[in-house]
């Protein structure tokens, strides 16, 4: 079956059943998808299903024919989106393991809502657990990002 | 213990005996190959001049750096280098920084825990900048024939002031590296820094915004397969056969089987912790299948016996008992409450038997805490690549160093056969000091003869223990008629460890002090987590001296500035295991940055300061209430952790360790039924998320010219706390046992 992931058609012959994040991981070798969970409780697999924050852990790949897929290796040309230059500026990362999935949550919010109140941050971020804590500055970041848009 | 006050002295001579020079060429990582470092701006070198095991210089003049010990997300891995290029005295710019791997004939202490990364390698990598820069010093003097003591540095040039002339380090890389190591250098003052102190980001940051391949569980080889592991389902439980019948039979399954990973249990190390050595293995081409073949694995267990083995632990001996049975947390808690038989006496100060018959009032108070899993946002995983002359072992692990033993020990390879490379970690908090993932690899591998990767499920990390255990603690205050503090008592203990640090505040403060332990065994096994002891025993006893101060009329914090003005003038005891200076310090700048005791309507605040890990905190909590909801508005912290590396990234260590600790103390449990614990995931187990988090944390750090101590952990404990008497200020209850949400719950 064929899939589009960051504007790239890329073919799979693997179980139809296969979660996308090991097809990105196992088969694409995108590996900054991450699994946290399995059961799309953490949202560090989080990539855009058609352009809305999808957990890919839980998601077949036999519904994904034709559907466009962005994951953090395809959110810009050269890692220069407005969040991404804004996570670097207040640098958020701790650990590091959840931010991918953190900024692709946040991708989807401001492409939603471009200038969120903290109280929008916190419900759609919501899904996304920073097990280091760095919940202050990607609040921070999101604002940062949501301003210069 | 020796509180560290020396300063750096003007003639500050050190030895640098132990780095070797002209070290060894390094390979490729995979990692680096997967992509030029988004960083790598600069032009790479054609050469590589080596100097020790901490840096390279090209001809160019671009620095190669070493960040020897693991990454955490504690951004060692900026903050070694920093200190290395400060006394090479380099641009920043100019630096490429690199994970080393375990290698201890270069580094000492390649590990990961205590928040002693910084605090231990101080000296090694001032050294190992000095001495480079004292070896291209000669090289330049020799080569323009000038005397060294003429030569200046700047920023990676050498400088010769008299001739005007100026050149870059590269000139003189090539011949600087055949230099002998100079016995003697000299180091800056820390007046002189123009790195250490100036906030640099995270040398990864670039990578980890783009997704580019880092942790454990991103690496990968030509051929490499998938296994995941079966466990008992309950702790007390061992298993004693799988059938595999089914599972090997199903797509892309290679083979399933049984291992020992530790087939002799009187060998194992402090970090070869594990409750399950038998495990079930099923190993396949792909993380999906392999998962699926998993659930379809059917066991058989049977009960263990009881056991008890003695390991060694940094000089000491621990002794860890195994008993039978199927533990229930209702029995735990029972237990941790019921009056103690037999205690062990830690310190006993004055007559505190007499003190406390003698009182006129005495309040006692009990806190608890449940047991909670690590749950790093990474699960645990190793990859391994063994045959019958070496063994490859890549991954996430706080260990090295000793894991390198437990799998020569185990593989029956020696240690030089034995590499171990270290990836980025997805989280530790402790979790990955305790290597059984890495020796489950490394067996499998052996067994297969091939590159294996073994990933645990979320459900296989979580249910596998290691976890901090559950603790207790009850504290008595003895007061005489005039609510003088004349007495002060705790006992406390924890399943299977005591959380107690029997010389810490309110040691030496208190005429008449006692503190008692004890412990109840326990299968469910359990690991240092995040400051081990401290995140439960501070929030108990802060919380106890803020009802001690309320009994008393005293302002929390003049209370607490009271006893350690006594700790200093009049100390109780010889064994006092703080700097009541240092400690009163973060109090005062805490008290002064947040305006305490300036009324702002509606805002409740609590207070706490707390000692561990060489680093002193101080934090105030305001709350407000929400619709009969506390909310966190802000915290306000004062550190004290000596000079300050990496100001900005020590703020974040500090903001994520606050968060982490309000984390636990409101939300989480592992609980346990018949030995099975009750929580497998995040939807059962609960972990602070953003809206809970606190809406804002100002840090504050004491400048300070005191050698740096480690921030991964000491803002951690006191958050508890400060955050219990906010909590009591905003509801009029005293917050006693965790997780507080079940308590506010209660309030409605």
């Amino acid at each position: 079956m064929e899939i589009i992931v960051n504007g790239k058609p890329q073919s799979l012959d693997i179980d139809p059943d296969t979660p996308l994040l090991w097809a990105l991981r196992d088969e694409l070798n995108l590996v900054g998808t991450k699994f946290g969970c399995g059961i799309a409780a953490c949202g560090a697999c989080t990539v855009h299903v058609d352009g809305v924050a999808t957990r890919s852990c839980i998601l077949p790949i036999s519904a994904l024919e034709g559907k466009k897929i962005t994951t953090i290796e395809g959110l810009s040309e050269s890692g220069d989106h407005p969040l991404q230059k804004a996570w670097l500026e207040h640098d958020v990362p701790q650990c590091g393991y959840c931010q991918s999935g953190q900024i692709m949550s946040a991708a989807s919010l401001l492409s939603e809502n471009p200038s969120p109140t903290d109280e929008e941050i916190d419900l759609a971020m919501h899904g996304n657990i920073c097990r280091c804590g760095t919940y202050k500055r990607i609040k921070a970041a999101i604002k940062t990002a949501s301003v210069s848009k | 213990m020796a509180i560290i006050k020396t300063k750096i002295g003007r003639r500050s001579f050190i030895q640098s005996v132990g780095l070797a020079g002209g070290g060894l060429v390094l390979g490729v990582n995979w990692f680096a190959s997967c992509k030029a470092d988004a960083n790598s701006i600069k032009a790479l070198p054609k050469n590589w001049y080596n100097f020790n095991g901490y840096l390279k210089i090209g001809e160019n003049g671009i620095v190669t750096i070493m960040s020897p010990n693991p990454e955490i997300g504690q951004n060692v891995k900026t903050a070694m280098p920093m200190i290395v290029a400060e006394e090479l005295d380099i641009d920043w710019n100019d630096v490429i920084v690199e994970q080393a791997n375990l290698d201890t004939s270069l580094y000492k202490g390649q590990i990961a825990g205590g928040s002693q990364s910084i605090r231990a390698s101080w000296e090694p990598l001032r050294m190992a900048g000095a001495t480079a820069k004292e070896m291209l010093k000669q090289a330049a003097a020799k080569s323009w024939n000038v005397p060294v003591e003429e030569l200046t540095t700047a920023s990676g040039k050498i400088i010769h002031e008299k001739s005007g002339k100026s050149e870059g380090y590269g000139s003189f890389a090539s011949e600087a590296s055949k230099i002998a190591v100079p016995a003697e250098v000299k180091l800056k003052e820390p007046s002189a820094y123009t790195i250490i102190g100036k906030s640099k980001k995270n040398v990864d940051g670039q990578k980890i915004i783009t997704g580019q391949p880092l942790f454990g569980l991103d690496y990968k080889s030509e051929g490499m397969l998938y296994a995941m592991i079966v466990h008992p389902p309950a702790f007390g439980l061992s298993l004693k056969e799988a059938d595999f019948t089914e599972v090997k039979k199903m797509p892309g399954i290679k083979d399933a089987f049984l291992i020992d990973s530790y087939t002799d249990p009187a060998k194992k190390q402090w970090c070869d912790v594990s409750a399950f050595d038998k495990l079930a293995v099923v190993v396949g081409d792909s993380t999906w299948k392999v998962m699926k073949a998993k659930k379809m694995i059917t066991g058989s267990f049977e009960p263990i016996g009881d056991s008890s083995i003695k390991v060694p632990f940094f000089g000491s001996e621990m002794e860890i008992i195994t008993p039978a049975g199927l533990e229930n947390s209702e029995d735990h808690t029972k237990k941790m409450a019921a009056p103690k038989q037999k205690t062990k006496v830690l310190r006993k100060d004055g007559n505190p038997q007499e003190a406390f018959k003698n009182a006129a009032f005495v309040l006692e108070r009990s806190y608890s805490c449940p047991f909670l899993a690590h749950s790093p946002m990474e699960p645990m995983n190793f990859y391994a690549d063994v045959n019958d002359e070496r063994a490859i072992l890549v991954g996430p692990i706080q260990t090295p160093e000793f894991m390198e033993t437990t799998a020569s020990e185990r593989l029956g390879l020696p240690k030089e056969k034995i590499d171990i490379q270290l990836t980025r970690m997805g989280g530790g908090f402790g979790r990955r000091l305790y290597g059984h993932f890495l020796t489950e690899a490394a067996v499998i591998s052996q067994k297969l003869k091939a590159p294996v990767k073994l990933v645990y499920t979320r459900e296989d990390d979580m249910t596998n223990g290691v976890y901090r255990p559950a603790y207790y603690a009850t504290y008595r205050a003895a007061f005489d008629a005039n609510k003088n503090l004349i007495g002060f008592h705790v006992n406390g203990g924890g399943i299977p460890e005591s959380p107690l640090v029997e010389n810490r505040f309110p040691a030496g403060c208190v005429e008449h002090y006692l503190a008692e332990e004890w412990e109840i065994p326990s299968n469910i096994t359990v690991g240092a987590f995040r400051a081990p002891r401290s995140n439960f025993i501070a929030g108990a006893e802060q919380s106890f001296l803020d009802e001690v101060a309320e009994y008393m009329g005293k302002d929390p914090i003049d209370f607490r500035l009271e006893l350690f003005e006594r700790s200093k003038t009049n100390p109780v005891g010889t064994n006092n295991d703080y700097d009541a200076d240092r400690y009163a310090g973060v109090l005062k700048m805490v008290r002064e940055k947040a305006g305490w005791g300036t009324d702002k309507p509606g805002v409740h605040r609590g207070v706490s300061a707390y000692y561990c890990h060489d680093s002193y905190v101080a934090h105030i909590f305001d709350v407000v209430m929400n619709e009969g909801k506390p909310i966190i508005q802000k915290v306000t912290t004062a550190v004290d952790c000596g000079i300050v590396v990496n100001p900005d990234a020590a703020a974040n260590m500090s903001e994520g360790a606050v968060i982490d600790a309000v984390g636990h103390a409101m939300y989480s449990a592992i609980t346990f039924k018949d030995g099975k614990p009750l929580q497998s995931n995040f939807n059962g187990y609960r972990l602070i998320r953003h809206g809970e988090a606190p809406k804002d944390i100002e840090t504050h750090f004491v400048q300070s010219e005191i050698s740096p101590t480690g921030m991964g952990e000491p803002s951690g404990p006191p958050a508890i706390g400060a955050l219990a008497n906010a909590l009591y200020k905003a509801t009029g209850k005293r917050f006693y046992h965790q997780p507080f949400e079940e308590e506010i719950k209660i309030l409605g």
